[in-house]
């Protein structure tokens, strides 16, 4: 067994230096249509109007985006010969209107308790790294329990199938409150390609209320760690002197 | 890669054959071209034909189509064998009216599954059958409403369902002592959902019952009458880990109805991604074998790899699971040589890595003993439920459709093998997918030192008719059945995942095994339930 402690020893910290610094590192998230600065063009107007996800709206100066709609098809930026660049940077959970964070007892430790209601599995793999070396969310007081009993954030992923909807209803009840709803990725944010239809409901939002929602398609680990430190309390914005 | 003459006289036989049993009843056409036998059957026959293939002519069952026309509904099997033997659709139509169809799985066990699926989506009876009943619809909805004819209404939320919170499942295992332990759909960590309900007598597990599809969102059914175009993005995200070998897959099908092919760019393009794809996938599940047995050290290890692979991904394709690669007529966008040729360095760097990771793994006695003659599968019981993938390779079967129909740019010299082992436990898949990993990154390596240049898409005019996109995902082998209508709109998409076929034999390897071994096994499949949902 020692030959493992010496091999984890020598691998060193991996760890982002994420949320006190940002991190650049090239490939740690896939970025969003970059629409700011477009001009409302009749070809920009096309393209908007193209968005297979109803992300893009064309307004009277350019192009709006909804990101908790947009699933990350590249569609409107290959249509415009990359003139729609991307986004970097992966900071873009939100409270929603009724959202409120967790109080000022929760900024040493918060219990997550994720549940998969029809993720196709990206979703559900971005979380699952959180907690792998690279990000290792243990370091900010942050762990993934087992039971409801135990939780303090109901992390949710998927459009909602209708074969989920009782599951997931018993879980949130189970919880003790305070308790916050976390919605992760399009699919739980407006159903993304799959809803709402017979067999998914299009949103988690329609069954329980939710308090934060972190957008992508899926979003990277960092944009989950952002969401859940935003849930927590735990995050604080950069005017007030840096994040945490 | 010259195909094996035996098998392509023994595909060639087969109108004479089927002559000489069926004496008429059974019309043969032969394409000799795209290596096709279509099988006319009639409900008497069905039974003794299918028998006949897969047991004497020893081809492997595909799947199911069925497909509701105007006036009849039209069931294709679908089979198929070793490299040249090739695919064999056996028809059957019935009028609208008649919903009992013989069942075939007393003779073909894999088609047990896909028999129930139809039996609840399509209202059919499948006659013989043990054990009809719910299965994809939970036990909520309304018996007589199936979801996929073509006069249910998709888009509409299903309004007269409330889930039964009472609802027990029924115990097999009559015994003092005997018990059953539910877990799921809500469980662990980051699982996703299903429920297994699993019987025991003290320690052993004795029954493995799955009851799975609390993930079903449909997508055979909201993709009717879709644009392909809309249709490639389900295709791409109901299992989000498979999008690039799931769209490809979906691709492929179309270009096939359109008689268009892919340039010769994009076809070894996608040959270098998918296989990118399969390196990632089995990279995860290697960490997830290792965290399984509570190494934490080599799940770790593994874990850095995977987030680098990601990351590298992200970086060359602009997303991090190949999101929008894909597209009909080829691909989104073009890489250089020069980043193929990073990208394949990156992928060297990483194996260097996962073999150093192997050797450590291979002389750590404790895991070893946690993986060593656990969750064995026989390869005669790996035949008869049709298992593919890593999984059916870990048993001694070796069909990879990459080798059976050369797609994209496979069949143009790229050399690889496909590994195999016999044992058929939990360490035999583990070897198996380090094997696999290494062949892929070899694979990405050939492709990006061989590229012609040229564009990577066509344009395509759409066609009516029908196609099946074949392709081996990281999990197995995928099926995507596509017939496009007048207008160039989806009327029925077939999607049959590696995970559902899997899983119907998973409770081969979890019964008489003790509890603490039930998530290593479920590791060492390493199957997704998004993709087997649907």
């Amino acid at each position: 067994m020692t030959k493992w402690v010496v091999k984890g020893l020598k691998t060193g910290i991996k760890t982002t230096g994420y949320p006190g610094i940002h991190e650049t590192a090239e490939g740690v998230s896939p970025g969003r249509p970059g629409v700011s600065g477009i001009e409302g063009t009749e070809d920009f107007k096309s393209i908007a109007e193209s968005c297979p996800a109803d992300a893009l709206t064309s307004t009277k100066d350019g192009i709006s985006l909804e990101q908790r709609r947009c699933i990350d098809c590249f569609r409107c930026s290959r249509l415009a010969q990359n003139r729609i660049t991307r986004d970097d940077g992966y900071e873009w959970a939100d409270f929603t209107a009724a959202g409120k964070p967790l109080g000022p007892a929760f900024t040493r430790s918060v219990h997550i308790r994720i549940v998969d209601a029809g993720a196709c599995a990206a979703c559900l793999s971005e979380i699952k790294l959180m907690a792998s070396p690279y990000y290792n969310v243990h370091r900010l007081g942050l762990f993934i329990t087992p039971t409801p009993r135990m939780a303090d954030v109901l992390m949710v992923a998927g459009p909602l199938t209708e074969h989920m909807r009782l599951s997931l209803e018993k879980t949130f009840e189970a919880m003790p409150t305070p308790k916050v709803v976390i919605a992760v990725g399009t699919c739980a944010l407006s159903g993304g390609v799959f809803g709402p239809s017979f067999a998914a409901q299009g949103g988690i939002g329609k069954t329980m209320p939710v308090d934060v929602e972190i957008p992508g398609c899926p979003p990277p680990p960092l944009a989950i760690i952002h969401g859940l430190l935003l849930a927590s309390g735990k995050f604080r914005k950069q005017k007030d002197g840096g994040a945490l | 890669m010259g195909l094996p003459l035996n098998n392509i006289v023994k595909f060639i036989e087969i109108p004479d054959e089927v002559d000489s049993r069926w004496q008429g009843r059974v019309r043969v056409n032969l394409d000799t071209v795209g290596l096709c036998a279509y099988l006319e059957s009639d409900t008497a026959c069905l039974q003794d034909v299918c028998e006949w293939l897969f047991s004497e002519l020893e081809l492997s069952f595909a799947t199911i189509v069925v497909e509701e026309n105007a006036s009849s509904l039209q069931l294709t099997y679908i089979f198929y064998g070793e490299p040249g033997a090739g695919q064999v659709n056996v028809l059957v139509n019935l009028p609208l009216s008649q919903t009992i169809v013989p069942s075939i799985s007393h003779h073909v066990h894999a088609a047990d599954w896909q028999e129930r699926e139809a039996e609840d989506l399509f209202g059919l009876v499948f006659e013989g059958h043990p054990r009809l009943g719910d299965f994809v619809l939970h036990e909520e909805w309304p018996e007589g409403v199936n979801p996929m004819r073509k006069s249910f209404n998709a888009a509409m939320p299903y309004p007269n369902r409330e889930p039964d919170p009472d609802w027990r499942p029924m115990a097999l295992v009559e015994s003092q002592g005997a018990f059953m332990m539910p877990v799921g759909p809500v469980y662990s960590d980051y699982a996703e959902s299903a429920h297994f309900l699993l019987e025991t007598v003290g320690e052993d597990v004795i029954r493995t019952i799955l009851r799975f599809f609390y993930k079903y969102r449909g997508i055979e059914k909201i993709s009717e009458g879709k644009t392909v175009d809309d249709v490639l993005l389900i295709a791409e995200r109901f299992s989000g880990t498979c999008a690039f070998a799931h769209s490809l897959a979906f691709c492929q099908a179309v270009e096939e109805i359109c008689g268009v092919e892919a340039p010769e760019r994009a076809k070894a393009l996608r040959a270098l991604l998918a296989e990118l794809e399969r390196f990632r996938h089995h990279v995860t599940a290697i960490a997830g074998i290792c965290a399984s047995t509570g190494l934490a050290v080599a799940a770790s290890q593994a874990q850095i790899s995977e987030e680098k692979l990601l990351r590298l991904t992200c970086r060359f394709t602009g997303h991090r699971y190949l999101f929008g690669a894909n597209t009909i007529g080829g691909l989104s966008f073009d890489l250089t040589d020069e980043e193929c040729g990073k990208i394949s360095t990156a992928a060297w760097d990483i194996t260097d890595k996962l073999k150093e990771l192997k050797e450590m793994l291979m002389f750590t006695s404790s895991f070893l003993d946690r993986l060593e003659q656990v969750g064995m599968v026989s390869a005669d019981n790996a035949v008869s439920y049709g298992l593919v993938g890593p999984v059916a390779r870990a048993s001694g079967l070796s069909r990879d459709l990459r080798e059976i129909w050369p797609y994209a740019g496979y069949g143009n010299g790229l050399r690889f093998h496909v590994p195999r082992e016999q044992e058929g436990d939990g360490y035999a898949r583990l070897r198996v997918l380090f094997a696999e990993a290494e062949q892929s990154v070899n694979l990405i390596s050939q492709v990006a030192s061989s590229l012609s240049s040229g564009p990577v898409n066509v344009d395509i005019d759409l066609k009516p008719g029908y196609a099946l996109g074949r392709v081996e995902a990281p999990l197995g082998a995928a099926f995507h059945w596509v017939r496009l209508g007048e207008n160039g709109e989806v009327l029925r998409y077939r999607v049959m995942t590696p995970s559902f076929v899997n899983w119907h034999g998973f409770h081969l390897a979890a019964e008489n095994f003790a509890f603490q071994d039930f998530p290593i096994i479920m590791a060492t499949f390493g199957l997704c339930i998004a993709e087997s949902d649907r």
